[in-house]
């Protein structure tokens, strides 16, 4: 058991129990919520990976990954938003 | 040893936000839970890595992921929160006794 086994091993175990609320989450948001955290720790997953496989490249991968993440759930958000029918 | 250290600070953040997202009532108190885990463990988990590298260019593009990631995180909460409550979803309370 080396280092980064037990780093990805964590990461890993925690994501999927993540993936319980993306499954039965009652609302669209909690699904939202759920899938916002996994695309954060699989940014980490990828550092941790980096770091200790000594390969440069998946840095890069790291960040347009979070960039896509990111651009995603503000677009999701906003199409559950929905146009504003209260307000005027 | 303080890289391991750091690196273990993380994971313990994270896991605790996990259980956080399974066992809380209401969209909000997941928000928040799942807030802290992002922020609290991504600057624990990578100050870590950073430490454990060395500084180098290495190091240097982990800093930027790391503040990119400190700036996006807090939007994409908040975004959530406000989708969320212009829809009129209700903040969780307490059923009273009687």
């Amino acid at each position: 058991m080396t280092a980064v086994t037990i780093i990805i091993t964590v990461l890993g175990i925690t994501v999927s129990l993540t993936l319980y609320r993306v499954i039965f989450g009652p609302t669209p948001w909690d699904r939202l919520i759920a899938v916002n955290l996994i695309s954060s720790k699989v940014v980490m997953i990828m550092v941790a990976a980096a770091v200790f496989f000594e390969r440069r490249i998946y840095l890069d991968v790291a960040l347009v990954y979070a960039i896509i993440g990111f651009v995603s759930i503000i677009a999701i958000s906003k199409f559950l938003e929905g146009e504003d029918t209260n307000r005027k | 040893m303080i890289a391991y250290l750091f690196i273990f600070l993380g994971l313990v953040f994270i896991f605790f936000g996990t259980l956080g997202i399974i066992r809380f009532p209401d969209i909000y108190t997941r928000l928040q839970t799942s807030s802290k885990c992002d922020t609290a463990g991504a600057i624990a988990l990578l100050v870590g890595l950073m430490l454990k590298e060395g500084l180098d260019s290495f190091s240097l593009r982990i800093s930027i992921i790391l503040v990119f990631l400190l700036l996006t995180n807090p939007v994409a909460t908040h975004a959530i929160a406000r989708s969320a409550a212009i829809r009129g979803i209700k903040p969780w309370r307490k059923k009273k006794k009687c």
